[in-house]
């Protein structure tokens, strides 16, 4: 079956959610990835939005995480501090960030390109909610194009911390022990994380990319997991759903 | 499950440590005896204060004040005021950046503000950013402090509380905490690491409520974002309304207040008032408009055209509804909302 970059990220980030857990999630392909979840995978997979929605039957994509989709017919219109402080407290399970670089501990740029603070190359929107979410989640993760441009260690601003320097450094800044990135999933590859080093490594590789086409597009040396499988590509039901139910009017498919 | 408690009882009186690992500036006091000094003076009178939203801002907006938004970017925000803001060609304004989108947009646009506590700012989420808005942080037009949408909302909840910080566990260890005025501190009791964040107590804040009666007592139907501790956390407040209602509409639901008369120092009922930002239950976000602002903010020609027609050439709020589609406009938002129209 045919499907473009965009609904093999969405699909094989769904098969990360778990039943009866929590996620925290943006606009976007986070937001389709937990819908399209909880349609056939994770039915209690719970939804949140960092403004206050929790648990909504999301009838359409929202545009903004504070628009009244994100608490349409939901269990709770609550506040930012009540999601935040839950994060906080150790009861969000997973959530997803975007950002514009990522270096190969998980560290996420979303605020600057530049070496100048006062006088950035190019300004981004900052961190929002996503170092909070990046400090609080059992389990962060990324979905995103690659290329050797975003995936750099030469990355200019850490707005939210990954595994910062390696394995303690998270414990040894005062962040929550156990938490930390998980899974970062790009049009290439699913990778990970070596639960030594810390470092960010391939576990699946999709249908039709080479290793060398992924050694190309990454700005810093891979680890390759012992156990390196072929991402298995979309079911035919994860398509339909996705199209039918979960973005019928292709605002987040319609993007790749 | 009953888990054994550490002993975590001081032993012996210990140098506390304090890292300022913040560097950026810090725009507002934190001092919670000066705000107590304040407060202590603010009228408690419970009268009308129905009033403009022109003599509102002439009163309590004034040059060089800390202000503080409320709702989320472009959902129930308080355009009415932001753009008598601009119209009035108020300066040197301090903002803090909680999910600013439309509303910081409003303000640079208008030249408005000269600092701003950042959380998120320049973008309009899903909608792409604003080109001008980029521009006067790139230049360096506006000041900045870094923080985080939780940051900004505990640095609310801290002065709401009537104390001068609260410990969180984010920021930590990344160069956001490290352009920020943030601290970092050891806990007393278990001795691991936090990040002091300081209260912050704006000079005045503006929220859009679902319904008020003349004394300010405010009710808001969905999420409260963070409004609930900056209404308490401000000097000043201005509520802007869809609806005034009469003191018994208040009364029959009082679980439903979540801003009670005191705090507030001026109400003005402006239905739509939220627009082109969306409106829970009443109506959904003009898209096409807010492309507009975007599509404007591309170069200072098409911007300078775009506030003469929209803010600066209209008497106020209602005359931009109006040449921005009316009733007719309203009325398919509405649909929109419900839901009734894609």
């Amino acid at each position: 079956m045919e499907y473009n970059r965009m609904e093999l990220m969405i699909c094989l980030a769904s098969r990360f959610l778990e039943d009866e857990k929590l996620v925290v999630v943006g606009t976007g392909a986070p937001c389709a990835a937990a819908m399209l979840a909880q349609s056939l995978y994770a039915p209690n997979l719970m939804i949140m939005f960092e403004a206050g929605g929790i648990g909504p039957l999301l009838p359409s994509m929202p545009i903004s995480v504070g628009d009244s989709r994100t608490f349409y017919r939901a269990l709770a219109a609550s506040s930012m501090p009540e999601v935040m402080e839950t994060c906080q407290r150790g009861m969000v399970d997973y959530t997803f960030l975007g950002g514009a670089q990522i270096d190969m501990y998980g560290n996420i740029n979303s605020t600057m390109i530049g070496q100048n603070y006062d006088r950035p190359k190019v300004r981004f929107p900052g961190s929002g909610g996503a170092n909070d979410l990046a400090s609080f989640c059992w389990r962060v993760m990324m979905i995103t194009v690659q290329d050797a441009r975003r995936f750099t260690n030469n990355i200019d601003f850490v707005t939210s911390p990954g595994y910062l320097t390696g394995k303690g450094a998270r414990e040894a800044a005062g962040l929550p022990p156990g938490s930390g990135p998980y899974k970062v999933i790009t049009d290439l590859c699913v990778l990970g994380f070596d639960a030594q080093s810390k470092r960010m490594q391939v576990e699946s590789i999709h249908p039709g990319i080479s290793r060398e086409h992924i050694i190309e597009n990454t700005g810093f040396e891979l680890l390759w997991s012992a156990e390196l499988l072929a991402s298995d590509p979309p079911t035919a039901a994860e398509l339909k759903t996705l199209r039918d139910k979960v973005d019928p009017y292709r605002y987040i498919i319609g993007r790749s | 499950m009953t888990m054994k408690m550490q002993d975590y009882a001081v032993k012996k009186a210990k140098e506390v440590v304090y890292t300022p690992i913040g560097e950026r500036r810090l725009f507002s006091d934190p001092d919670a005896d000066l705000a107590r000094e304040y407060f202590q003076h603010k009228s408690r009178r419970k009268v009308d204060k129905t009033t403009t939203v022109a003599e509102a801002v002439t009163r309590l907006v004034s040059d060089g004040a800390y202000m503080g938004v409320g709702g989320f970017g472009t959902n129930r925000i308080p355009t009415a005021v932001l753009h008598e803001i601009v119209r009035r060609r108020k300066k040197n304004l301090g903002l803090s950046g909680h999910t600013a989108t439309h509303d910081f947009q409003i303000l640079v646009a208008g030249k408005c503000i000269d600092r701003c506590d950042v959380a998120y700012i320049i973008g309009l989420e899903a909608r792409g950013l604003s080109k001008r808005a980029r521009l006067a942080v790139e230049q360096g037009e506006i000041e900045i402090t870094e923080w985080t949408n939780a940051a900004l909302a505990w640095r609310y909840k801290a002065a709401a509380m009537g104390i001068s910080f609260i410990p969180a566990r984010c920021m930590l260890g990344t160069d956001t905490a490290k352009y920020s005025a943030a601290v970092e501190m050891e806990c007393p009791f278990t001795e691991k690491k936090y990040l002091a964040l300081p209260a912050l107590f704006p000079d005045l804040a503006m929220i859009h409520v679902h319904r008020a009666d003349v004394y300010g007592n405010c009710q808001i139907d969905g999420i409260m974002v963070s409004d609930f501790d900056l209404a308490r956390a401000s000097k000043r407040l201005i509520i802007t309304t869809e609806r005034l209602v009469p003191e018994e509409v208040i009364r029959r639901e009082p679980q439903r207040t979540v801003i009670p008369y005191y705090l507030v120092d001026a109400v003005i009922e402006v239905p739509y008032g939220a627009y082109p930002g969306n409106m829970a239950y009443e109506y959904y976000s003009d898209e096409e408009h807010l492309q507009e602002w975007l599509q404007a903010d591309q170069s200072p020609e098409t911007l300078d055209q775009f506030l003469q027609r929209n803010i600066y050439g209209v008497k106020d709020f209602g005359g931009y509804l109006e040449i921005n589609g009316g009733m007719d406009r309203m009325a398919r938002l509405r649909r929109q909302e419900t839901l009734l129209e894609k």
